[in-house]
């Protein structure tokens, strides 16, 4: 009888459409974000991200409009994150219907944006991304990256982890910009290492390839989440597989 | 046919909840989201959501005049109380030392950080995610339920009421905890039902269908 870690689909969106797209069975449109939030539930997964890559500003607006559809048709929680600049941008997205807005470069710039964030709509609508890139071996050290993994900010990732959830985080989505994309699975002495440094939970986030790296992302990772677009989007892996092989390892998850 | 007035004290967005309760309602009944005592005094169900912390919860009921209407409709209609919405119906939050509606005898406290779950994992602040109810009375907001099934939830404070008979709910996190209460024609929750996938919504349209 504990909580479950949940299992993350994360996807990211490009003036209101899926990027690559999410192959389901027998889905109509695959760059449909309703569509895939629909089948997504149906699948079992605890909860949603959407990742907002939208270069443009005006095409920025639309991603309202997704949150708004989603979040009507879709009960289960929802977190929108990228690009978001101030506590305007928070509302707007939690009035579409969000849950959790996640944070990042505009935590860096100016940290009083979480707090004031928190302060405003309650830290449990308040996610803290963390991007994290190693930069000494041993002992190891990972420092903050921004603006997509190019920009050093100089900030030891583990202080700023325990200085965002002070500031109000209620979660923290640790990515390893080192892993990102490489499908090598989590880098998961970053994710222990600030699992272990803070009171609020964890999302492990940057590199999945296989369920094995799933499960190591919470045995190994300390994650209270596991997020992952990739196997999930193009069928490799069905959220049932992925509940099962964590299961099979002695994780709770909720079948 | 009625309606169900969605309490609007500007703690939260509601349009989940709203649409949530519009997608199990049957035709003729409307959903209204509202901050008009009118509006609340005259409605036939009455649900009563909340996010953030409890004092400005309860400050913001009396800055809106709302304290007074939700006490008159607690105690004469069906009554759905939904996270914030059940911590404040006990008599003290430890949030912030906040008094507050004391419809149920009881407090509210934070989670101990440090303690450790079943699977030896080190419980976390909030408490988030799917986690067990299990229905410590049978209850028609249970109807077709089944035992232990897993809910959302997402806060830092928990309930202990008075009357240990007043809980419909357990939930384990470090320690054993109401995740829900009834009494009469009230039922709260500490999960929210609103994101809770089907049996979110079961647990809604079982409100909705109440006739206590």
């Amino acid at each position: 009888m504990t909580v479950a870690r949940r299992i993350i689909p994360c996807m990211d969106i490009d003036a209101g459409r899926i990027v690559k797209g999410v192959r389901f069975e027998s889905i109509r449109d695959a760059g449909d974000p309703v569509e895939a939030a629909r089948r997504y539930d149906e699948a079992g997964a605890d909860e949603l991200t959407f990742l907002d890559i939208t270069a443009s500003a005006d095409e920025r607006e639309t991603l309202v409009h997704v949150v708004e559809r989603v979040a009507d048709q879709v009960f289960i929680p929802l977190t929108v994150g990228g690009g978001i600049r101030n506590v305007d941008d928070v509302r707007r997205m939690l009035n579409a219907g969000a849950d959790k807005v996640s944070i990042n470069t505009a935590a860096v710039r100016d940290p009083d944006v979480v707090a004031r964030a928190a302060d405003w709509v309650g830290s449990q609508a308040i996610v803290v991304a963390i991007d994290a890139k190693q930069v000494e071996a041993d002992p190891p050290r990972w420092e903050i990256f921004t603006h997509g993994g190019r920009r050093p900010s100089g900030l030891d990732a583990i202080a700023w982890a325990q200085r965002m959830a002070t500031a109000g985080a209620g979660e923290l989505l640790v990515t390893s910009m080192d892993r990102d994309g490489t499908r090598s699975g989590f880098d998961v002495a970053l994710t222990r290492a600030i699992s272990d440094a803070v009171d609020v939970p964890i999302v492990a986030s940057g590199g999945v390839g296989t369920l094995a790296h799933l499960c190591a992302g919470v045995t190994e990772g300390g994650a209270d989440a596991v997020l992952a677009a990739s196997i999930f989007h193009f069928g490799e892996y069905t959220i049932a597989e992925a509940k099962s092989a964590m299961a099979a390892q002695g994780i709770v998850v909720r079948l | 046919m009625g309606t169900i007035a969605v309490i609007d004290y500007g703690m939260g967005n509601l349009r989940s909840v709203a649409r949530a309760l519009e997608h199990v309602v049957p035709g003729g009944v409307r959903v209204r989201v509202t901050a008009q005592a009118a509006d609340v005094l005259a409605a036939d169900r009455i649900v009563f959501p909340g996010q953030g912390a409890a004092r400005d919860c309860m400050r913001a009921l009396d800055a809106q005049g709302l304290r007074d209407p939700l006490l008159k409709v607690a105690q004469d209609r069906p009554f759905l109380g939904m996270c914030m919405g059940l911590q404040v119906l006990l008599d003290h939050s430890d949030e912030g030392a906040t008094p507050c509606l004391g419809l149920i005898a009881g407090r509210v406290h934070r989670f101990v950080s440090g303690e450790r779950a079943a699977d030896g994992g080190r419980c976390k602040i909030p408490h988030m995610g799917w986690n067990e109810v299990w229905q410590a009375q049978s209850h028609p907001l249970w109807d077709g339920i089944v035992d232990g099934t897993r809910f959302y939830f997402v806060h830092s404070y928990y309930a202990e009421p008075d009357e240990p008979e007043r809980a419909a709910g357990i939930t384990e996190h470090g320690r054993q905890f109401c995740s829900a209460l009834a009494w009469a024609n009230l039922f709260a929750c500490q999960f929210h039902p609103e994101k809770s996938s089907a049996a979110g919504l079961r647990l809604l349209a079982n409100f909705v269908s109440w006739d206590p």
